[in-house]
């Protein structure tokens, strides 16, 4: 088993934490005595973080719509089927007629590049998230 | 966060967590903190044990108010009339900081004169708060030498959230109390990284590090770093983009990680905006019941299957670490976004977040000298960190705020979008309860968290409750104008009389199918912490 210190996902304190690992599968978590906000303390969210990531219902495989049911499919096709569309769009409408929703649960790297890649690859700035909510 | 932008300049905790430790007043206003935000709770009642005076502004009874030395029990709504009232108090007490205002703010004349022409007596018997206890308030909070004031979607969520974060600007700076640590006015952020998708410009008007789009300066010096020709005007927000209806201007989405058919006001008409769209793309890491609307869902991987940076209330940008490897086929959504990119005409290749982060820190000031290098070695870096050799902030406008002066913006009361009335005589109010978090998509997949709490109950105070003939744990209806959900009642005087409360992390009783989609023209926030309904037994109608 090891431990991997990481930052809860569950609200804006963002305490350290550490992941238990025991045959790449996360089992567990723990405070981290050191960090400032933690101070060897985590809520009840916080010990059970690691339930929703090895959790049965996880999505695993791409699904496309296929005569109206969601079906597995490769990375591939829906990677194609949705830049074909988003593209189609784009052009046939402009970037106007897209939106995009980026998420605070994901990382300040992976908004970033969806607000340029929005900005850039779709032309639009209709980008925004949940902050309010 | 608009409202602390137009006064203060920047719109974001000015303190660090730790700093509310050391306060001697702590005022809490619309923050369910226990339940919301435990660590600065924390805190709070730390500061408490250390003999620090701790005032709450809610109109329910939460657990940190029964902590409190006074709670002031408002009517909802009233937020603005309250403080209003507080700082004539300052005022008439000479408890204002002259030297402070005179120095480092503008437009306090206009603040004083509406002040000057409040009636106090009028104005308290609108909160419905007695005035002696507020006077109370005003003066426990204008003679602290140190005093913080924290709060959350509670004051944002309403038609005049922008105005209810102004007035508490002003309050803050009226008595001075910003700018020094342990002294400041600290916005509690909802979500994990609600601070850093904005700082990242996930938002139609701004681009990083809180550029406006409408700048042509900072859109040339994106252009030049990006290599391409970027949109002028700014966006739609997300409730416009969500709102649209069956036949709405915005005809494809993509989202990502995102809930909007759970977290959105009035999902009514979001599930027929979604319906309406020609093309939906969703990535997750659960089948939401956003993505089983969608034509394609992508399989994201998870916080401990990646790396990269959150950034918390307290603006520190600290490393999320991968531990195990995406499960079954899972990408992380930047593998996503670059595969998409690419087919779409716009190539993009970082070898890792790391270097994603390079590219926020050269075009983002605020991010300047975040490296995740720096970042890896250290519990994280706060913003503004300006380059390399700059250690962080841990408290914001020392010396001077981010806009300069700091802006006085004197407001009067608005009245919520919708109040009761004879065919929905009570107040519904919405909120978030301590086990689970936002629409549950995560937190409800959580066996123990689940055990702990797993369904929606409604609040209602013996007395409307006995009105009604309701027996505790009995399932009635909750009907609004937009709609009507089945939950459980729960009796209790943590709500006063003609209020009721829920939470919104379950989906067998969707919330938002009743709430109200007027919205703040500020912010753009949902107004979702007032609407008018009605209880019913379940065999009546
Ligand atoms: S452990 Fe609890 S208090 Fe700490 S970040 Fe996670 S959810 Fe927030």
């Amino acid at each position: 088993m090891h431990d991997v210190l990481t930052t809860c996902v569950y609200c804006g304190c963002g305490c350290g934490l550490y992941l238990h690992v025991e045959d790449g599968q996360v089992c567990g978590s723990q405070p981290s005595r050191h960090h400032p906000v933690s101070r060897d303390n985590l809520c009840v969210k916080g010990w059970h973080i690691h339930e929703s990531v090895t959790h049965p219902d996880r999505l695993t495989t791409p699904l496309i719509r296929k005569n109206g049911t969601l079906t597995p499919a490769t990375w591939e096709e829906a990677l194609d089927f949705t830049a074909q569309q988003l593209g189609r769009i784009r052009d046939q409408h402009t970037g106007k007629a897209i939106g995009v929703l980026t998420s605070a649960k994901c990382t300040n790297e992976e908004n970033y590049l969806l607000q340029k890649f929005a900005r850039t690859a779709l032309n639009t700035n209709n980008v925004d998230h949940c902050a309010r909510l | 966060m608009a409202g602390l932008a137009t006064t203060f300049g920047s719109g974001a905790m000015t303190n660090s967590i730790n700093e509310i430790e050391n306060a001697e007043v702590i005022l809490v206003s619309g923050s369910n903190t226990t339940e919301a935000h435990p660590q600065v709770a924390r805190r709070m009642l730390a500061a408490v044990d250390r003999g620090a005076r701790l005032i709450v502004i809610d109109p329910r009874r939460t657990r940190l108010a029964e902590y409190s030395h006074l709670h002031l029990a408002l009517r909802p709504g009233t937020d603005i009339p309250l403080l209003n009232a507080m700082m004539r108090v300052l005022l008439d007490e000479g408890l204002a900081d002259d030297l402070f205002i005179e120095m480092r703010t503008e437009n306090f004349l206009a603040l004083r004169d509406m002040l000057n022409r409040l009636d106090l007596t009028e104005t308290a018997e609108l909160t419905g708060v007695p005035l002696p206890l507020i006077n109370q308030a005003a003066q426990l909070y204008g003679r602290a030498r140190k005093a913080v004031i924290c709060y959350c979607l509670g004051v944002t969520q309403h038609v005049c959230g922008t105005e209810n974060v102004q007035t508490i600007a002003n309050l803050a700076m009226l008595a001075g109390h910003i700018e020094k640590e342990d002294t400041g006015v600290d916005p509690l952020r909802g979500q994990n990284n609600v601070q850093g998708a904005c700082d990242m410009g996930a938002l139609p008007n701004m681009l990083p590090s809180y550029q406006a789009v409408a700048n042509q300066d900072y859109r040339e010096k994106f252009e030049r770093t990006w290599g391409t020709r970027l949109p002028e005007a700014p966006g739609r927000t997300l409730v416009e983009m969500t709102h649209g209806g069956a036949q709405g201007s915005i005809r494809g989405m993509y989202i990502m990680g995102e809930n909007p058919m759970l977290s959105d006001p009035t999902l009514k008409k979001v599930e027929e905006t979604i319906r309406g769209l020609d093309f939906l793309a969703v990535s997750d890491i659960f089948l939401t019941e956003t993505a089983q609307l969608a034509q394609v869902v992508f399989p994201a991987a998870c916080f401990a299957e990646k790396s990269g940076t959150f950034t918390n209330s307290e603006r520190r940008v600290q490393m999320v670490r991968q531990a195990v490897a995406p499960p079954g086929e899972c990408r992380a959504d930047s593998e996503i976004i670059m595969a998409l990119s690419g087919r779409l005409g716009y190539a993009m290749k970082y070898d890792s977040s790391a270097e994603v982060m390079e590219e926020i820190a050269l075009l983002s000031p605020i991010y300047g000298g975040m490296h995740h290098d720096r970042l890896d070695q250290s519990w994280g870096l706060q913003w503004p960190c300006w380059d390399r050799g700059h250690a962080g902030t841990p408290f914001l406008h020392k010396y001077y705020f981010t806009r300069g002066r700091g802006h006085f913006m004197p407001s009067n009361h608005t009245e919520p979008g919708e109040l009761p009335d004879r065919e929905y005589p009570l107040l519904l109010m919405t909120g978030r309860i301590y086990h689970h978090y936002h629409t549950g998509t995560m937190t409800r997949k959580s066996e123990r968290l689940n055990r702990e709490c797993d369904h929606a109950v409604l609040q209602i105070n013996p007395e409307d409750a006995k009105a009604l003939g309701l027996r505790q744990g009995e399932t009635v209806r909750l009907l609004s104008r937009r709609g009507e959900i089945t939950l459980a009642a729960s009796i209790t005087d943590q709500v006063a009389t003609g209020m009721v409360y829920t939470a919104f992390h379950f989906r067998e009783a969707p919330i938002n199918l009743l709430t109200n989609d007027a919205f703040d023209v500020g912010s753009g926030c949902p107004e979702y912490k007032v609407c008018a309904v009605r209880v019913a037994k379940m065999m009546s109608s």
